[in-house]
Protein backbone atom coordinates (compact mmCIF):
# COMPACT_ATOMS: atom_id res chain seq x y z
CA UNK A 1 0.00 0.00 0.00
CA UNK A 2 3.08 2.42 0.37
CA UNK A 3 3.41 1.95 -3.28
CA UNK A 4 0.16 3.56 -4.00
CA UNK A 5 0.05 5.90 -1.36
CA UNK A 6 3.41 7.43 -2.89
CA UNK A 7 2.16 7.37 -6.51
CA UNK A 8 -1.61 8.87 -5.67
CA UNK A 9 0.07 11.48 -3.95
CA UNK A 10 2.73 12.51 -6.48
CA UNK A 11 2.86 16.17 -6.38
CA UNK A 12 3.92 16.50 -9.48
CA UNK A 13 1.47 14.94 -11.14
CA UNK A 14 -1.14 16.78 -9.01
CA UNK A 15 0.01 19.97 -9.81
CA UNK A 16 -0.09 19.45 -13.86
CA UNK A 17 -3.89 17.78 -13.48
CA UNK A 18 -4.95 20.78 -12.05
CA UNK A 19 -3.07 23.10 -13.72
CA UNK A 20 -5.25 24.24 -16.25
CA UNK A 21 -8.64 24.34 -14.51
CA UNK A 22 -6.79 26.68 -11.71
CA UNK A 23 -5.36 28.80 -14.33
CA UNK A 24 -8.28 29.30 -16.28
CA UNK A 25 -10.48 30.00 -13.65
CA UNK A 26 -8.13 32.34 -11.34
CA UNK A 27 -7.12 34.26 -15.01
CA UNK A 28 -10.60 34.55 -16.39
CA UNK A 29 -13.04 34.40 -13.25
CA UNK A 30 -11.39 35.73 -10.63
CA UNK A 31 -8.89 38.34 -11.27
CA UNK A 32 -12.00 40.11 -13.63
CA UNK A 33 -13.57 39.93 -10.15
CA UNK A 34 -11.21 41.71 -7.97
CA UNK A 35 -10.71 44.00 -11.04
CA UNK A 36 -14.05 44.85 -11.79
CA UNK A 37 -14.04 46.51 -8.25
CA UNK A 38 -10.57 48.21 -9.14
CA UNK A 39 -11.98 49.48 -12.07
CA UNK A 40 -14.81 51.26 -10.50
CA UNK A 41 -12.54 53.34 -8.57
CA UNK A 42 -12.00 55.23 -11.87
CA UNK A 43 -13.07 57.51 -14.87
CA UNK A 44 -11.99 55.81 -17.94
CA UNK A 45 -14.10 55.51 -21.08
CA UNK A 46 -12.47 52.04 -21.94
CA UNK A 47 -9.59 53.18 -24.42
CA UNK A 48 -8.08 56.54 -22.78
CA UNK A 49 -5.87 56.50 -19.44
CA UNK A 50 -7.82 55.98 -16.44
CA UNK A 51 -8.07 58.59 -13.45
CA UNK A 52 -8.40 57.23 -10.06
CA UNK A 53 -11.52 59.14 -8.44
CA UNK A 54 -12.13 57.30 -5.14
CA UNK A 55 -15.57 55.78 -4.35
CA UNK A 56 -17.15 58.43 -6.62
CA UNK A 57 -18.57 55.39 -8.92
CA UNK A 58 -20.16 53.99 -6.00
CA UNK A 59 -21.71 57.10 -4.56
CA UNK A 60 -23.04 58.49 -7.78
CA UNK A 61 -24.63 54.62 -8.14
CA UNK A 62 -25.91 54.71 -4.89
CA UNK A 63 -27.89 58.00 -5.79
CA UNK A 64 -28.46 56.59 -9.22
CA UNK A 65 -32.15 56.59 -10.05
CA UNK A 66 -31.64 54.77 -12.90
CA UNK A 67 -30.01 52.10 -10.84
CA UNK A 68 -32.06 51.78 -8.21
CA UNK A 69 -35.17 51.10 -10.59
CA UNK A 70 -33.41 48.34 -12.59
CA UNK A 71 -32.70 46.64 -9.00
CA UNK A 72 -36.13 46.93 -8.26
CA UNK A 73 -36.67 44.99 -11.49
CA UNK A 74 -34.26 42.44 -11.40
CA UNK A 75 -35.82 42.03 -7.63
CA UNK A 76 -39.37 41.89 -8.97
CA UNK A 77 -38.40 39.08 -10.98
CA UNK A 78 -36.90 37.26 -8.56
CA UNK A 79 -39.49 37.13 -6.22
CA UNK A 80 -42.11 36.63 -9.02
CA UNK A 81 -39.66 33.58 -10.31
CA UNK A 82 -39.45 32.34 -6.31
CA UNK A 83 -43.25 32.58 -5.85
CA UNK A 84 -43.36 30.87 -9.37
CA UNK A 85 -41.74 27.65 -8.11
CA UNK A 86 -44.68 26.90 -6.35
CA UNK A 87 -47.10 26.05 -9.26
CA UNK A 88 -44.17 24.12 -10.96
CA UNK A 89 -44.24 22.02 -7.68
CA UNK A 90 -47.90 21.21 -7.93
CA UNK A 91 -47.00 20.44 -11.41
CA UNK A 92 -44.52 18.16 -10.56
CA UNK A 93 -46.76 16.86 -7.85
CA UNK A 94 -49.41 15.68 -10.38
CA UNK A 95 -46.80 14.53 -12.82
CA UNK A 96 -45.19 12.36 -10.34
CA UNK A 97 -48.56 10.93 -8.99
CA UNK A 98 -48.10 7.65 -10.82
CA UNK A 99 -49.94 8.62 -13.91
CA UNK A 100 -49.39 7.81 -17.44
CA UNK A 101 -47.69 9.57 -20.18
CA UNK A 102 -45.87 11.65 -17.74
CA UNK A 103 -42.32 10.52 -19.15
CA UNK A 104 -43.74 12.30 -22.69
CA UNK A 105 -45.55 15.42 -20.64
CA UNK A 106 -41.76 15.63 -18.33
CA UNK A 107 -39.56 15.63 -22.38
CA UNK A 108 -42.45 18.33 -23.73
CA UNK A 109 -42.27 20.57 -20.64
CA UNK A 110 -38.48 21.08 -21.28
CA UNK A 111 -37.87 21.86 -24.72
CA UNK A 112 -38.09 25.79 -24.36
CA UNK A 113 -35.49 25.49 -21.31
CA UNK A 114 -32.98 24.26 -24.27
CA UNK A 115 -33.42 26.99 -26.82
CA UNK A 116 -31.04 29.52 -26.58
CA UNK A 117 -32.33 33.23 -24.82
CA UNK A 118 -32.50 34.63 -28.36
CA UNK A 119 -34.45 32.75 -29.77
CA UNK A 120 -36.60 32.55 -27.08
CA UNK A 121 -36.89 36.26 -26.87
CA UNK A 122 -37.07 36.95 -30.98
CA UNK A 123 -39.91 34.45 -31.09
CA UNK A 124 -41.81 36.42 -28.27
CA UNK A 125 -41.39 39.34 -29.90
CA UNK A 126 -43.59 37.92 -32.22
CA UNK A 127 -45.92 36.24 -30.29
CA UNK A 128 -46.11 39.93 -28.52
CA UNK A 129 -45.51 41.59 -31.70
CA UNK A 130 -49.07 44.22 -31.31
CA UNK A 131 -51.16 43.74 -34.45
CA UNK A 132 -50.34 40.32 -36.21
CA UNK A 133 -48.47 38.61 -32.91
CA UNK A 134 -50.34 34.91 -31.64
CA UNK A 135 -51.39 36.31 -28.51
CA UNK A 136 -53.18 39.66 -29.76
CA UNK A 137 -54.27 37.28 -32.98
CA UNK A 138 -56.33 35.27 -30.49
CA UNK A 139 -57.12 37.89 -28.11
CA UNK A 140 -58.78 39.92 -31.04
CA UNK A 141 -60.45 36.46 -32.38
CA UNK A 142 -62.23 36.61 -28.68
CA UNK A 143 -63.27 39.87 -29.45
CA UNK A 144 -61.16 42.34 -27.71
CA UNK A 145 -60.70 45.57 -30.02
CA UNK A 146 -57.91 47.23 -28.44
CA UNK A 147 -54.97 44.36 -27.10
CA UNK A 148 -52.36 46.01 -25.34
CA UNK A 149 -48.93 46.80 -27.12
CA UNK A 150 -47.38 44.15 -24.74
CA UNK A 151 -44.10 45.16 -25.14
CA UNK A 152 -44.19 48.93 -25.64
CA UNK A 153 -46.42 49.38 -22.70
CA UNK A 154 -44.60 50.72 -19.49
CA UNK A 155 -47.04 49.02 -17.19
CA UNK A 156 -47.06 45.87 -18.85
CA UNK A 157 -43.73 45.15 -20.19
CA UNK A 158 -42.15 43.67 -16.88
CA UNK A 159 -44.93 41.14 -16.56
CA UNK A 160 -44.93 40.53 -20.98
CA UNK A 161 -41.48 39.84 -19.90
CA UNK A 162 -41.84 37.45 -16.84
CA UNK A 163 -44.27 34.64 -19.28
CA UNK A 164 -41.26 34.28 -21.30
CA UNK A 165 -39.04 33.54 -18.22
CA UNK A 166 -41.60 30.95 -17.10
CA UNK A 167 -41.82 29.49 -19.97
CA UNK A 168 -38.32 29.13 -20.56
CA UNK A 169 -38.02 27.80 -16.60
CA UNK A 170 -40.51 26.04 -16.53
CA UNK A 171 -39.90 22.31 -17.55
CA UNK A 172 -36.63 22.59 -15.50
CA UNK A 173 -37.73 22.90 -11.95
CA UNK A 174 -40.58 20.35 -12.72
CA UNK A 175 -38.04 18.14 -13.58
CA UNK A 176 -35.70 18.50 -10.70
CA UNK A 177 -39.09 18.54 -8.61
CA UNK A 178 -40.14 15.12 -10.04
CA UNK A 179 -36.78 13.61 -9.63
CA UNK A 180 -36.56 14.86 -6.02
CA UNK A 181 -40.69 13.19 -5.80
CA UNK A 182 -39.82 9.71 -7.62
CA UNK A 183 -36.94 9.43 -5.13
CA UNK A 184 -39.18 9.34 -2.26
CA UNK A 185 -39.68 5.56 -1.16
CA UNK A 186 -43.02 4.15 -2.27
CA UNK A 187 -43.26 1.74 1.12
CA UNK A 188 -43.58 5.17 2.90
CA UNK A 189 -46.31 6.40 0.42
CA UNK A 190 -47.99 2.75 0.38
CA UNK A 191 -47.87 3.04 4.04
CA UNK A 192 -49.62 5.79 4.54
CA UNK A 193 -52.32 4.99 2.45
CA UNK A 194 -52.84 1.88 3.97
CA UNK A 195 -53.51 4.13 6.83
CA UNK A 196 -56.43 5.63 5.53
CA UNK A 197 -54.55 9.28 3.97
CA UNK A 198 -55.74 11.12 1.32
CA UNK A 199 -53.69 11.71 -2.02
CA UNK A 200 -53.91 15.85 -0.30
CA UNK A 201 -52.78 14.30 2.87
CA UNK A 202 -50.20 12.16 1.04
CA UNK A 203 -48.68 15.46 -0.50
CA UNK A 204 -48.69 17.96 2.11
CA UNK A 205 -47.90 15.80 4.61
CA UNK A 206 -45.32 13.59 3.30
CA UNK A 207 -44.23 14.06 -0.38
CA UNK A 208 -43.75 18.37 0.06
CA UNK A 209 -42.16 18.20 3.48
CA UNK A 210 -39.54 15.62 1.80
CA UNK A 211 -38.76 17.22 -1.26
CA UNK A 212 -38.57 20.61 1.01
CA UNK A 213 -34.62 20.33 0.82
CA UNK A 214 -34.67 20.53 -2.78
CA UNK A 215 -37.21 22.65 -2.92
CA UNK A 216 -34.87 25.13 -0.58
CA UNK A 217 -32.09 24.63 -3.28
CA UNK A 218 -34.27 25.76 -5.99
CA UNK A 219 -35.24 28.87 -4.03
CA UNK A 220 -31.69 30.05 -3.72
CA UNK A 221 -31.29 28.84 -7.41
CA UNK A 222 -34.09 30.68 -9.00
CA UNK A 223 -33.40 34.03 -6.96
CA UNK A 224 -29.91 34.29 -7.77
CA UNK A 225 -30.53 33.07 -11.14
CA UNK A 226 -32.73 36.31 -11.52
CA UNK A 227 -30.65 38.99 -10.44
CA UNK A 228 -28.59 37.73 -13.29
CA UNK A 229 -31.20 38.18 -15.94
CA UNK A 230 -29.96 39.68 -19.16
CA UNK A 231 -29.84 38.10 -22.55
CA UNK A 232 -34.35 37.47 -22.64
CA UNK A 233 -34.84 41.17 -21.91
CA UNK A 234 -31.60 42.49 -23.53
CA UNK A 235 -32.83 41.29 -26.84
CA UNK A 236 -36.48 41.36 -26.48
CA UNK A 237 -36.70 44.95 -24.85
CA UNK A 238 -33.72 46.36 -24.51
CA UNK A 239 -34.45 47.26 -21.09
CA UNK A 240 -37.15 49.80 -22.32
CA UNK A 241 -39.59 51.60 -22.90
CA UNK A 242 -37.90 54.38 -21.09
CA UNK A 243 -36.13 51.61 -18.85
CA UNK A 244 -39.68 49.91 -17.61
CA UNK A 245 -37.70 46.89 -17.85
CA UNK A 246 -34.19 47.53 -17.40
CA UNK A 247 -32.49 45.40 -15.05
CA UNK A 248 -28.92 45.14 -12.95
CA UNK A 249 -26.96 43.37 -16.45
CA UNK A 250 -28.60 45.07 -18.72
CA UNK A 251 -27.88 48.80 -17.44
CA UNK A 252 -24.15 47.54 -16.65
CA UNK A 253 -23.82 46.49 -20.11
CA UNK A 254 -25.54 49.73 -21.78
CA UNK A 255 -23.08 51.76 -19.59
CA UNK A 256 -19.90 50.01 -20.50
CA UNK A 257 -20.48 48.75 -24.22
CA UNK A 258 -23.10 51.70 -25.42
CA UNK A 259 -22.02 54.59 -23.61
CA UNK A 260 -18.20 53.74 -23.11
CA UNK A 261 -18.23 54.51 -18.96
CA UNK A 262 -16.33 51.59 -18.07
CA UNK A 263 -14.96 53.02 -14.92
CA UNK A 264 -19.20 53.61 -13.78
CA UNK A 265 -19.88 50.19 -15.19
CA UNK A 266 -17.77 48.28 -13.73
CA UNK A 267 -18.52 49.82 -10.35
CA UNK A 268 -22.31 48.78 -11.26
CA UNK A 269 -20.78 45.42 -12.36
CA UNK A 270 -19.43 45.01 -9.09
CA UNK A 271 -22.13 45.91 -6.81
CA UNK A 272 -24.00 43.15 -8.86
CA UNK A 273 -21.04 40.93 -7.58
CA UNK A 274 -22.05 42.31 -3.71
CA UNK A 275 -25.66 42.04 -4.47
CA UNK A 276 -25.75 38.63 -5.62
CA UNK A 277 -23.73 36.93 -3.36
CA UNK A 278 -25.54 38.60 0.12
CA UNK A 279 -28.74 37.63 -1.16
CA UNK A 280 -27.38 34.38 -2.10
CA UNK A 281 -25.94 34.50 1.66
CA UNK A 282 -29.33 35.68 3.11
CA UNK A 283 -31.30 33.18 1.45
CA UNK A 284 -29.14 30.15 1.87
CA UNK A 285 -29.35 31.06 5.36
CA UNK A 286 -33.69 31.82 5.22
CA UNK A 287 -33.95 28.05 3.86
CA UNK A 288 -31.14 26.24 5.93
CA UNK A 289 -31.97 23.41 7.93
CA UNK A 290 -30.21 20.79 9.85
CA UNK A 291 -32.16 17.87 9.43
CA UNK A 292 -30.24 15.11 7.01
CA UNK A 293 -33.25 12.78 5.10
CA UNK A 294 -32.65 9.24 5.94
CA UNK A 295 -35.13 6.38 4.13
CA UNK B 1 -65.47 9.97 -9.15
CA UNK B 2 -61.93 8.74 -8.97
CA UNK B 3 -62.25 9.35 -13.41
CA UNK B 4 -63.08 12.77 -13.23
CA UNK B 5 -60.48 13.54 -10.97
CA UNK B 6 -57.95 11.68 -13.24
CA UNK B 7 -59.42 13.61 -16.32
CA UNK B 8 -59.00 16.93 -14.39
CA UNK B 9 -55.45 16.03 -13.46
CA UNK B 10 -54.67 15.31 -17.40
CA UNK B 11 -56.62 18.79 -18.10
CA UNK B 12 -54.33 20.75 -16.06
CA UNK B 13 -50.95 18.91 -17.53
CA UNK B 14 -52.49 19.04 -21.32
CA UNK B 15 -52.76 22.97 -20.76
CA UNK B 16 -48.83 23.05 -19.48
CA UNK B 17 -47.77 21.14 -22.25
CA UNK B 18 -49.88 22.89 -25.09
CA UNK B 19 -48.64 26.70 -23.32
CA UNK B 20 -44.89 25.42 -23.59
CA UNK B 21 -45.13 23.62 -27.02
CA UNK B 22 -47.23 25.81 -28.73
CA UNK B 23 -45.08 29.08 -29.40
CA UNK B 24 -42.53 26.24 -31.09
CA UNK B 25 -45.35 24.65 -33.45
CA UNK B 26 -46.67 28.39 -34.47
CA UNK B 27 -42.85 29.05 -35.13
CA UNK B 28 -42.29 26.27 -37.18
CA UNK B 29 -45.66 26.78 -39.00
CA UNK B 30 -44.83 31.34 -39.76
CA UNK B 31 -41.48 29.96 -41.09
CA UNK B 32 -43.54 28.52 -44.00
CA UNK B 33 -45.95 31.09 -44.52
CA UNK B 34 -45.68 34.26 -46.47
CA UNK B 35 -46.25 37.40 -44.81
CA UNK B 36 -50.15 37.66 -45.94
CA UNK B 37 -50.84 34.35 -44.83
CA UNK B 38 -49.55 35.26 -41.35
CA UNK B 39 -51.15 38.85 -40.57
CA UNK B 40 -54.91 37.47 -42.51
CA UNK B 41 -54.53 33.88 -41.30
CA UNK B 42 -55.37 32.58 -37.62
CA UNK B 43 -51.66 31.46 -35.53
CA UNK B 44 -53.39 27.90 -35.45
CA UNK B 45 -53.61 27.41 -39.36
CA UNK B 46 -51.35 25.25 -41.27
CA UNK B 47 -49.36 26.31 -44.51
CA UNK B 48 -51.59 25.51 -47.45
CA UNK B 49 -48.27 26.21 -49.53
CA UNK B 50 -45.17 25.45 -47.67
CA UNK B 51 -42.93 28.55 -48.58
CA UNK B 52 -39.72 26.32 -48.36
CA UNK B 53 -37.91 29.57 -50.15
CA UNK B 54 -38.09 31.19 -46.81
CA UNK B 55 -34.92 28.87 -45.60
CA UNK B 56 -33.29 29.10 -48.83
CA UNK B 57 -33.50 32.92 -48.78
CA UNK B 58 -31.72 32.93 -45.31
CA UNK B 59 -28.97 30.21 -46.43
CA UNK B 60 -28.14 32.73 -49.10
CA UNK B 61 -28.46 35.55 -47.36
CA UNK B 62 -25.04 33.48 -45.53
CA UNK B 63 -26.38 31.87 -42.32
CA UNK B 64 -24.11 28.73 -43.39
CA UNK B 65 -21.14 30.96 -41.78
CA UNK B 66 -22.61 31.63 -38.13
CA UNK B 67 -23.80 28.44 -38.37
CA UNK B 68 -20.70 26.42 -39.01
CA UNK B 69 -18.76 28.91 -36.24
CA UNK B 70 -21.59 27.53 -33.99
CA UNK B 71 -20.86 23.89 -34.51
CA UNK B 72 -16.45 24.35 -34.39
CA UNK B 73 -17.06 26.79 -31.27
CA UNK B 74 -19.27 24.39 -29.82
CA UNK B 75 -17.37 21.49 -30.23
CA UNK B 76 -13.55 22.46 -29.53
CA UNK B 77 -14.75 24.45 -26.16
CA UNK B 78 -16.84 20.95 -25.39
CA UNK B 79 -13.68 18.79 -25.79
CA UNK B 80 -11.88 21.04 -23.93
CA UNK B 81 -13.98 21.62 -20.95
CA UNK B 82 -14.70 17.92 -20.73
CA UNK B 83 -10.85 16.70 -21.01
CA UNK B 84 -9.77 19.75 -18.10
CA UNK B 85 -12.58 19.06 -15.68
CA UNK B 86 -11.86 15.41 -15.88
CA UNK B 87 -7.94 16.09 -15.31
CA UNK B 88 -8.98 18.42 -12.43
CA UNK B 89 -12.16 15.99 -10.88
CA UNK B 90 -9.24 13.29 -11.01
CA UNK B 91 -7.09 14.77 -8.96
CA UNK B 92 -9.03 16.24 -6.67
CA UNK B 93 -11.45 13.08 -6.09
CA UNK B 94 -8.21 10.30 -6.56
CA UNK B 95 -5.25 12.22 -5.44
CA UNK B 96 -4.04 12.39 -1.89
CA UNK B 97 -3.10 16.15 -1.17
CA UNK B 98 -4.37 18.56 1.64
CA UNK B 99 -5.67 21.65 -0.47
CA UNK B 100 -7.66 19.42 -2.71
CA UNK B 101 -10.52 20.35 -0.68
CA UNK B 102 -10.09 24.74 -1.27
CA UNK B 103 -9.43 23.63 -5.12
CA UNK B 104 -12.76 22.15 -5.12
CA UNK B 105 -13.97 24.98 -3.20
CA UNK B 106 -12.32 27.71 -5.69
CA UNK B 107 -13.51 25.91 -8.90
CA UNK B 108 -17.13 25.83 -7.16
CA UNK B 109 -17.44 29.35 -6.85
CA UNK B 110 -17.46 30.11 -10.32
CA UNK B 111 -21.00 28.67 -10.43
CA UNK B 112 -22.17 31.49 -7.89
CA UNK B 113 -20.75 34.38 -9.66
CA UNK B 114 -22.77 36.82 -12.26
CA UNK B 115 -20.63 37.22 -15.45
CA UNK B 116 -21.66 40.57 -15.93
CA UNK B 117 -19.63 41.29 -12.48
CA UNK B 118 -16.18 40.09 -14.89
CA UNK B 119 -17.26 41.32 -18.36
CA UNK B 120 -15.66 44.91 -18.28
CA UNK B 121 -12.08 43.19 -17.12
CA UNK B 122 -12.19 40.55 -19.73
CA UNK B 123 -12.89 42.73 -22.73
CA UNK B 124 -10.04 44.30 -21.15
CA UNK B 125 -8.14 42.19 -20.74
CA UNK B 126 -8.31 40.54 -24.39
CA UNK B 127 -8.27 43.84 -25.87
CA UNK B 128 -4.60 43.80 -24.33
CA UNK B 129 -3.21 40.69 -25.83
CA UNK B 130 -5.29 41.69 -28.72
CA UNK B 131 -8.35 38.83 -28.71
CA UNK B 132 -11.01 41.15 -29.10
CA UNK B 133 -12.85 39.70 -32.42
CA UNK B 134 -11.20 36.43 -32.42
CA UNK B 135 -12.95 32.96 -32.21
CA UNK B 136 -9.47 32.02 -29.40
CA UNK B 137 -11.44 34.73 -27.00
CA UNK B 138 -14.39 32.95 -27.05
CA UNK B 139 -13.35 28.98 -26.68
CA UNK B 140 -11.02 30.06 -23.91
CA UNK B 141 -14.42 31.66 -21.73
CA UNK B 142 -16.66 29.09 -22.67
CA UNK B 143 -13.91 26.68 -21.14
CA UNK B 144 -13.23 28.83 -18.43
CA UNK B 145 -17.00 29.30 -17.41
CA UNK B 146 -18.36 25.98 -17.57
CA UNK B 147 -15.31 24.17 -15.87
CA UNK B 148 -17.48 24.35 -12.46
CA UNK B 149 -20.83 23.31 -13.70
CA UNK B 150 -18.36 20.47 -15.26
CA UNK B 151 -16.68 19.02 -12.33
CA UNK B 152 -19.70 19.36 -9.84
CA UNK B 153 -21.34 16.99 -12.29
CA UNK B 154 -17.78 14.39 -12.45
CA UNK B 155 -17.46 14.47 -8.97
CA UNK B 156 -20.07 12.28 -7.64
CA UNK B 157 -18.91 9.72 -10.30
CA UNK B 158 -15.34 10.36 -9.48
CA UNK B 159 -16.06 9.46 -5.89
CA UNK B 160 -17.44 6.40 -6.14
CA UNK B 161 -14.54 4.53 -8.49
CA UNK B 162 -13.31 2.31 -6.76
CA UNK B 163 -10.13 1.90 -5.05
CA UNK B 164 -9.31 -1.47 -6.46
CA UNK B 165 -9.11 -0.48 -9.92
CA UNK B 166 -6.53 2.09 -8.92
CA UNK B 167 -4.57 -0.25 -6.86
CA UNK B 168 -4.79 -2.77 -9.76
CA UNK B 169 -3.14 -0.88 -12.30
CA UNK B 170 -0.42 0.66 -10.04
CA UNK B 171 0.40 -3.04 -9.32
CA UNK B 172 0.59 -3.96 -12.89
CA UNK B 173 2.94 -1.32 -13.47
CA UNK B 174 1.11 1.35 -14.57
CA UNK B 175 1.86 5.14 -14.83
CA UNK B 176 -0.92 7.44 -13.52
CA UNK B 177 -0.92 9.12 -17.17
CA UNK B 178 -1.95 5.69 -18.80
CA UNK B 179 -4.54 5.51 -15.77
CA UNK B 180 -6.20 7.81 -15.58
CA UNK B 181 -6.64 7.87 -19.85
CA UNK B 182 -6.82 3.96 -20.40
CA UNK B 183 -9.16 3.48 -17.28
CA UNK B 184 -10.79 6.38 -15.97
CA UNK B 185 -11.47 8.28 -18.42
CA UNK B 186 -13.21 4.84 -20.04
CA UNK B 187 -15.33 3.93 -17.19
CA UNK B 188 -16.56 7.46 -16.79
CA UNK B 189 -17.92 7.61 -19.98
CA UNK B 190 -21.45 7.63 -19.22
CA UNK B 191 -21.43 10.68 -16.67
CA UNK B 192 -18.85 12.45 -19.21
CA UNK B 193 -21.24 12.00 -22.20
CA UNK B 194 -23.60 13.71 -19.52
CA UNK B 195 -21.12 16.70 -19.33
CA UNK B 196 -20.55 17.09 -23.01
CA UNK B 197 -24.40 17.34 -24.31
CA UNK B 198 -24.84 19.85 -21.52
CA UNK B 199 -21.42 21.63 -22.44
CA UNK B 200 -22.84 22.01 -26.19
CA UNK B 201 -26.45 23.50 -24.85
CA UNK B 202 -24.96 26.30 -23.07
CA UNK B 203 -22.26 26.84 -25.79
CA UNK B 204 -24.60 26.87 -28.66
CA UNK B 205 -26.81 29.09 -26.73
CA UNK B 206 -23.93 31.48 -25.40
CA UNK B 207 -24.94 35.07 -26.16
CA UNK B 208 -23.18 37.53 -23.77
CA UNK B 209 -19.92 37.08 -24.81
CA UNK B 210 -19.97 36.67 -28.55
CA UNK B 211 -21.88 39.76 -28.70
CA UNK B 212 -19.31 41.75 -26.40
CA UNK B 213 -15.81 39.83 -27.96
CA UNK B 214 -16.87 39.46 -31.42
CA UNK B 215 -17.59 42.07 -33.97
CA UNK B 216 -16.37 40.74 -37.68
CA UNK B 217 -19.51 39.23 -39.08
CA UNK B 218 -17.03 36.23 -40.31
CA UNK B 219 -16.46 34.68 -36.15
CA UNK B 220 -19.84 35.42 -35.71
CA UNK B 221 -21.99 32.38 -33.87
CA UNK B 222 -25.56 32.13 -34.56
CA UNK B 223 -27.19 33.66 -31.43
CA UNK B 224 -25.45 37.10 -31.99
CA UNK B 225 -26.11 36.37 -36.01
CA UNK B 226 -29.37 35.97 -35.86
CA UNK B 227 -30.08 39.02 -34.37
CA UNK B 228 -28.23 40.48 -38.02
CA UNK B 229 -30.44 38.56 -39.16
CA UNK B 230 -33.21 39.64 -38.23
CA UNK B 231 -32.37 43.53 -38.08
CA UNK B 232 -32.50 43.03 -41.74
CA UNK B 233 -35.65 40.95 -42.27
CA UNK B 234 -37.69 43.38 -40.35
CA UNK B 235 -40.94 42.73 -41.72
CA UNK B 236 -40.31 39.42 -43.28
CA UNK B 237 -41.41 37.04 -41.02
CA UNK B 238 -41.00 33.92 -42.99
CA UNK B 239 -37.22 34.59 -43.39
CA UNK B 240 -37.19 35.30 -39.67
CA UNK B 241 -38.95 31.99 -38.44
CA UNK B 242 -36.26 30.06 -41.01
CA UNK B 243 -33.77 31.75 -39.21
CA UNK B 244 -34.92 30.73 -35.88
CA UNK B 245 -36.02 27.98 -36.97
CA UNK B 246 -32.86 27.20 -38.30
CA UNK B 247 -31.08 28.20 -35.02
CA UNK B 248 -33.05 25.67 -32.73
CA UNK B 249 -33.61 22.88 -34.89
CA UNK B 250 -29.99 20.73 -33.76
CA UNK B 251 -31.12 21.58 -29.83
CA UNK B 252 -34.27 19.68 -30.99
CA UNK B 253 -33.04 16.83 -32.84
CA UNK B 254 -30.32 16.47 -30.43
CA UNK B 255 -33.10 16.23 -27.69
CA UNK B 256 -35.36 13.80 -29.65
CA UNK B 257 -32.14 11.22 -29.60
CA UNK B 258 -30.60 12.23 -25.99
CA UNK B 259 -33.31 13.53 -24.05
CA UNK B 260 -32.30 10.77 -20.95
CA UNK B 261 -29.02 11.99 -20.84
CA UNK B 262 -29.76 15.47 -21.32
CA UNK B 263 -32.82 15.25 -18.29
CA UNK B 264 -30.00 13.42 -16.20
CA UNK B 265 -27.67 15.89 -16.86
CA UNK B 266 -29.94 19.02 -16.28
CA UNK B 267 -30.99 16.97 -12.62
CA UNK B 268 -27.47 16.41 -11.72
CA UNK B 269 -26.25 20.20 -11.96
CA UNK B 270 -29.21 21.63 -10.68
CA UNK B 271 -29.60 19.51 -7.40
CA UNK B 272 -26.04 19.18 -6.07
CA UNK B 273 -25.99 23.38 -5.66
Amino acid sequence: MNIMNKVMSNKWIIFLYTLPAILLIAVLILIPLFLSGYFGLMKWDGIGAMEFIGLDNYIVALQDAKFWQSAKHSFLLAIFSGLSLIGYLAVALILASKLKGTNLLRKIYLIPMLLSSVAIAQLWIKVYNPSNGMLNSILMSLGVDNPPAWLADNDLVLFAIFVPIIWQYAGFYILIYYAALKNIPESLIEAAKIDGASPLQIAMKIKIPLVMNVFKVTIVLSFVGSLKYFDLIYVMTGGGPNGASEVMASYMYKLAFSSYDFGYGSAIGFLLLIITLIVTIVVRRATANNEEIQY
Amino acid sequence: MRRLGLTILYICLGLVAVFQIFPIIWLFTFSLKTNQEIFAGNPFALPLDPKWENYLKVFEGGIGTYFWNSIWITVVATVLTVLIASMATFAITRMRWKLSGLVLGIIMMGLMIPIHSALIPLYNMFLNVNLIDNPLSIVITYVTYNLPITVMILYGFYTTIPREIEEAAIIDGSSIHRMFFSIILPISMPIMSTTVIINMIYNWNEFVFVNTFISSDKYKTLTVGIQNFIGQYMTDWGAIGATLVISVLPIIIAFLFFSNKIMEGITASAVKG
